[in-house]
């Protein structure tokens, strides 16, 4: 009987299995090797040249500003995202009159908000482009029509501002989403503890702090590790909007950009698998230490 | 194993392990992509030669061809199968018109199952560079040295315009064939120049001068495609190039040293320094796409852009009608340069190759000498509205006025038509170029800077024992 369910079970994964084996895992392998090889991506063979690429990266100015731009996203856009999305979630279930029930129209919110997610990241980038256009942009355009033509800029062509304008665009493709994620999580913590807290005298703020946030802590801790892959990623946003793209001059240069120009524009495989082995284990540092933070400290309900 | 009660959503000893083991056990699968290597050519086609049949085409040998089909389209390339299998009926085409070459023939290249001919053109191209250093091309000599396909007593090479088979050489060795020919220089509206009485200057201080006339008109004198800084760089190269002569161009494709530090770059990057420093460029230009700018410069918010001879083709749409738009060589900034005034950056495109490991390469060069003849490409420039890489292909053509005067400035250079080869041979020093030209014209960087920053790329560059290097 259990030999049986044994035999069936193995049947049942193992056609799975092997395609992940073979379309996820052997790309992984195959990336690995390659970084050792000067591979063009043209040619049927690929010469090793050991750690000679990983070498090289640390003196590609280039690379390095991506590093240093991607280490800045990190660092604000999960921050950004998740602080927004906090704060919407919480104030459509608990930001009306009684502290206890959601602002009016919260299911409308709810949807509105979501609207980002729904579009493709490229089509966003595209509109961003445009509402960023220093000419007859959105942005500009809002800013003169109130007044302030004083702060009109040209967003992404100003080295200081670009890599900023293209974290709003993340912030804001993303924000919904987790607004959204965050509503589930406190929709899951029972009304009676909000209750007791309203009871106790604590206002809004106190309850966010001392009830909503440490029962939320696990999906924020989720929210976190997403984000920040998203944010080492952020190529599709940089590609399809920056001036360069990367630009202007490596201000918004990010390292999945790098790897895809040294690839397929410079023909440099080899070299290009070596960032992504570098950025592959950025990420799974990434992962591995948010997880762990906070793994000790769980709360248990009921 | 025992079932864990606790889901646990992080990676741990075991499951690391366990994933290195099944990424240990894929490693045979590898074998066979790249890390298999195995260099089996096949056998190639190939017929008796003749003079009917110079290249020693098999007549019944199938024949692929791949088309970038951009703006341009691929009836041209249609129209020149119809005329190889209107001389080799046996023969069957397989004709595919798409927009990635790159993606779609990466994968052959490495099965080694190229097609026969290909057009690697469009933003998803190959590297020629990264081809020609893998040895996936066919030396095109036979093609060059062969009888033309109009005139049998003119060979190949000699129906060419200048440069063609120069911009397809690598190493001595020519492997690319370019079919269109573009030329670049600085566009305007000639009726726009005509009503507000303003002419083309025919030196650079007549430039500044003219820029502040249109600006006091309140017009911005100068836009360019900011978001693409290599735009603004080809006037400003070939401002350099024209006091430089044929010395600089050597000296910068070469890599040597200090070339870009030359009193001829630095006079050039002080000159468009001062468009800049003056007000000249149009606000905002530096983030607008090339659709953007090209479009406010239609709409009459700038009186200049530059760009290559695609221009009209590419603004078709946008255009108002009656805006004739011309273009005219980059005006020379001193009066001993080593070139003519009329010298005109121009160089071939439309990169045609025939793989090395081409089933039917004799098959793939016939059929570009049937491209390459003087039918085929006159009708490619009366259907694309851009001039052909032959030499007379345009001749007794009403050409439209952007064409018509691609064609003048082309004809005016004669022997004075240059062209840079580094972007071809060092796209790498390309991006160091466009980055720091994007950010002289934006007054973040002096001319001084500009140059270091090239030059310490290109030195980067030629000290690299990873890239294959190139001399002219």
């Amino acid at each position: 009987m259990k030999h049986g369910r044994l035999r069936f079970l193995t049947g049942a994964l193992a056609p799975a299995l092997v395609l992940h084996v073979v379309f996820v895992l052997s790309p992984y392998g195959q990336a690995f090797y390659l970084s050792l090889t000067d591979w063009t991506g043209v040619a049927g063979e690929a010469h090793f040249v050991g750690a000679g690429n990983y070498a090289r990266l640390g003196g590609d100015s280039l690379f390095l500003d991506a590093v240093r731009n991607n280490a800045v996203m990190l660092v604000c856009v999960p921050l950004v995202t998740i602080a927004l999305g906090l704060f919407l979630a919480s104030m459509l279930h608990l930001g009306g009159r009684s502290g206890r029930s959601g602002i009016r129209g919260a299911g409308a919110y709810q949807i509105v908000y979501f609207f980002p997610q729904l579009l493709s990241l490229v089509v966003v980038a595209v509109l961003w482009q445009f509402v960023y256009n220093p000419t007859n942009g959105l942005l500009n355009g809002a800013l003169r029509a109130i007044g302030l033509g004083g702060l009109a800029r040209s967003w992404l062509g100003d080295p200081q501002l670009a890599l900023p304008a293209v974290m709003a665009v993340l912030v804001w493709s993303s924000v919904g989403f987790y607004m959204v994620l965050f509503s589930a999580a406190i929709d899951g913590i029972p009304k009676e503890l909000f209750e007791a807290a309203l009871l106790d005298g604590a206002g809004g703020w106190a309850t966010f702090r001392k009830v909503t946030l440490p029962l939320v802590r696990d999906t924020v801790q989720v929210a976190f590790v997403y984000l920040g892959i998203a944010a080492l990623d952020g190529f599709a946003v940089v590609q399809v909007m920056t001036v360069g793209p990367g630009g202007p001059d490596g201000a918004t240069e990010v390292i999945g950009l790098s790897l895809y120009r040294n690839a397929f524009t410079y023909g440099k495989f080899g070299y290009a698998s070596a960032m992504g082995v570098a950025l592959f284990f950025a990420t799974l540092t990434l992962a591995v230490l948010a997880l762990r933070s906070g793994r000790k400290e769980r709360l248990e309900l009921a | 194993m025992n079932p864990s009660p606790l889901v646990q959503p992080y990676p741990n000893r075991r499951t690391v392990l366990c994933a290195a083991v099944a990424a240990g056990a894929t490693l045979p699968l590898l074998s066979a992509c790249v890390t298999g290597g195995k260099d089996d050519t096949p056998a190639a086609a190939a017929g008796a030669k003749s003079a009917a049949n110079p290249l020693g085409v098999k007549e019944d040998a199938a024949l692929e061809v791949v088309i970038f089909k951009g703006g341009y389209g691929d009836d041209y390339a249609k129209k020149a199968e119809g005329l190889y299998t209107q001389k080799y009926p046996k023969a069957t085409v397989d004709h595919k018109g798409i927009q990635k070459v790159g993606e779609a023939l990466q994968p052959r290249f490495v099965a080694n199952t190229p097609p026969d001919v290909v057009d690697n053109t469009g933003a998803g191209r190959l590297d020629l560079a990264t081809l020609v250093g893998a040895k996936q091309l066919s030396n095109l000599t036979d093609l060059l040295e062969a009888p033309s396909f109009d005139d049998p007593a003119v060979k190949v090479k000699d129906t060419l315009l200048p440069g063609v088979v120069e911009d397809g050489t690598f190493d001595g060795a020519p492997l690319v064939l370019n079919f269109t020919y573009t030329a670049w220089g600085i566009w305007y509206s000639k009726p726009l120049f005509a009503s507000k009485g303003w002419t083309y200057p025919k030196t650079w201080d007549e430039m500044l001068a003219l820029c502040a006339t249109i600006k006091a008109a309140g017009i911005a004198p100068w836009t360019y495609q900011g978001k693409y800084p290599e735009y603004i760089n080809d006037p400003l190269l070939s401002m350099a190039a024209k006091t430089g002569g044929t010395d600089l161009l050597k000296a910068v494709d070469n890599l040597q040293p200090n070339a870009w530090k030359s009193d001829a770059f630095k006079a050039a990057a002080e000159a468009f320094a001062e468009l800049a420093g003056k007000g000249y460029i149009m606000a905002g230009s530096e983030a607008l796409s090339h659709t953007e700018s090209q479009a406010a410069w239609c709409q009459g918010k700038a009186a200049f852009i530059p760009c290559g001879s695609w221009l009209e083709a590419e603004q078709k749409d946008v255009a108002p009608k009656g805006f004739d738009m011309v273009m005219g060589a980059v005006p020379p900034r001193t009066g001993s340069d080593k070139l003519g005034a009329a010298a005109v950056q121009a160089a071939s495109s439309e990169s045609f190759i025939v793989p090395a490991k081409a089933k039917n390469a004799a098959g793939g060069m016939e059929y570009l000498r049937i491209l390459f003849s003087k039918q085929s490409a006159r009708s490619f420039a009366e259907s694309a509205g851009t001039l052909p890489a032959v030499a007379g292909a345009t001749d007794g053509l009403t050409l439209s006025s952007g064409l018509g005067s691609t064609r003048d400035a082309v004809t005016a250079a004669g022997k004075d038509a240059f062209t840079f080869r580094f972007r071809t041979w060092y796209a790498p020093l390309a991006k160091a170029v466009d980055d720091a030209t994007g950010e002289l014209v934006n007054k973040r960087a002096t001319p001084a800077e500009w140059a270091d920053r090239i030059q310490k790329a290109a030195d980067a560059l030629a000290k690299d024992s990873s890239v294959k290097k190139y001399t002219r």
